[in-house]
């Protein structure tokens, strides 16, 4: 009987579930645009696959659609090196060094005791959408997938800090993980932020994400996480914190994920001498997760239309959604706000004209920056946070 | 009330102790090697025995349409920056066929000169 049963519900969820496509267009510009779907990852289903060795593993959009947070086996990776694929987290310890009093290696245990701290954030690649930018440039050819928010838990590192005492003169950390680069000369992988932001009591170290270990792809066993900043500063596998007395000049924050010294991080194409300085905050985004782009669905005249925005920095205040391309807007509902660095669902109903349209969606944060219409340009490819459009033929 | 419930579970289940077991994972290996891109056009000896150590085939094959010089530019930079040893009596035949690579795209207007 029951063996029936299952039966039955296997056969009516084959012919329910609509064929699991083997590949995705990420609808870049000139492309190339397709891309494998691969479920051949540890602790990953199935995955938008940009490249093997080292890893890089794209969400798919619709992935954002079921909630506010990003389920862990569907949560990006992304790895510059090569990276221990075994981890003993008992023999695992987190060296303190630099300008502090007291030198230390800490294990999970000594960072466990620590009080808990817990945060929802967005952790977004700097090159995020990177693939969208034209001209096009160079790199990873993310389409909108290399983010994804999560409930961060763990400690705070000021908690950590005060273990060792930093010293009078420190002006920096400097973070760096268990990755590796396969030849020695080549540079470490090495991130640093202000001391005064470090200790400012949201930057902190998570060994657990949406209440499960961190996956190893995602920094197993311990990762910084920098609420409202670029994930290149979310060091994974983090096993040594340096404190400095002066500037990094390495080469992970002096020549490599810089931007323009322009107020919007953009710049004219072409453009070759202009000030640069180390990626920092994220900007505003929304993205309509219910409805994909270039898809043809058949006309209703009341669409429902929602998704996911963040404010970078601070809350989402307001999410527009617009069915004619801009010319005019509503405001969508917003869903529960599950703090200022959060993801926040927004869904409306738009009047749906016949043909094809573009939907878009525009977010205001709390701080008043509103998405724009028109798109930066940066030779990086980086701080992209233009209003997106999805395209739709209803037939 | 979905969020709500969330929230709940992950507060729950955070204060976990830290793993104590070995936790291992396999990686999957591409093993893609680079094909002449069609009849009398460049060898892809010089890329496939120089860039495939460090990354798999990917991260080149989905690359945009990329200037010759731009192709250039990405191996330089690997050699003085990222140590990679790629022999610079190879740099030719590898730009060759990268640049062989990006024709075969469909090329955009308005490169914006750079």
């Amino acid at each position: 009987m029951i063996a029936r049963r299952r039966f039955l519900t296997l056969a009516a969820s084959s012919i329910a579930a609509p064929a699991l496509a083997a590949s995705v267009d990420l609808r870049l510009p000139g492309g190339p645009s397709d891309r494998p779907l691969t479920a051949a990852f540890a602790d990953k289903r199935r995955m938008i696959l940009q490249r093997t060795t080292p890893p890089l593993l794209e969400t798919p959009l619709s992935a954002f659609d079921a909630g506010i947070f990003t389920p862990n086996d569907r949560f990006y990776v992304r790895w510059h090196w090569s990276f221990p694929t075994e981890i003993d987290a008992r023999a695992f310890r987190l060296r303190i060094d630099g300008h502090v009093i007291a030198p230390l290696a800490l294990s999970l245990a000594d960072i466990a005791a620590l009080p808990r701290f817990e945060i929802a954030a967005v952790n977004q690649c700097s090159g995020n959408s990177r693939g969208f930018f034209e001209p096009r440039v160079p790199g990873a050819q993310w389409g909108h997938g290399a983010m994804g928010n999560a409930l961060w838990s763990g400690v705070r590192l000021r908690d950590v800090l005060a273990r060792a005492g930093v010293k009078d003169g420190a002006v920096r950390l400097r973070f760096s993980g268990m990755d590796e680069p396969p030849l020695p000369e080549a540079p470490d992988f090495q991130k640093s932020l202000s001391l005064d932001h470090a200790l400012g009591g949201e930057v902190m170290l998570a060994t657990h994400m949406n209440g499960a270990p961190l996956p190893l792809l995602n920094g197993f066993p311990l990762r910084l996480v920098v609420p409202g900043w670029f994930s290149t500063y979310w060091v994974k596998m983090l096993d040594r914190i340096e404190v400095l007395a002066g500037n990094d000049d390495n080469y992970w924050m002096a020549k490599a994920y810089l931007v323009p010294s322009t107020p919007d991080g953009g710049i004219a194409p072409g453009t070759r001498d202009f000030a640069r300085q180390p990626i920092s905050t994220m900007v505003p985004r929304a993205f309509i997760t219910n409805v994909a782009d270039g898809s043809r669905r058949h006309w209703q005249s009341a669409l429902p239309v929602g998704g996911i925005a963040f404010g970078g920095t601070t809350g989402v205040a307001r999410v527009e959604v617009s069915a004619d391309g801009g010319a005019t807007w509503r405001d969508a509902a917003l869903g529960p706000d599950a703090g200022r660095y959060s993801f926040r669902r927004f869904d409306t109903v738009v009047a749906a004209p016949r043909g094809t349209t573009r939907l878009l969606a525009r977010c205001t944060s709390t701080a008043g920056v509103v998405q724009p219409l028109a798109g930066i340009w940066n030779p990086g490819g980086y701080l992209r946070g233009q209003v997106e459009a999805v395209n739709v033929e209803f037939i | 009330m979905r969020v709500l419930f969330i929230l709940l579970v992950a507060g729950l289940t955070s204060a976990a102790a830290p793993a104590s077991r070995p936790v291992s994972i396999d990686l999957p290996f591409d093993a893609t090697q680079f094909a002449a891109v069609g009849p009398g056009a460049p060898s892809a000896d010089a890329i496939n025995n120089n860039c495939l150590s460090c990354h798999s085939a990917e991260m080149v094959l989905n690359q945009p349409a990329l200037s010759r010089m731009e192709w250039a530019g990405e191996v330089a930079k690997m050699r003085k920056v990222y140590k990679a040893p790629v022999a610079e009596a190879d740099d030719a035949a590898i730009i060759d066929w990268l640049t062989a690579m990006s024709a075969r795209l469909p090329q955009r207007l308005a490169k914006g000169g750079g």
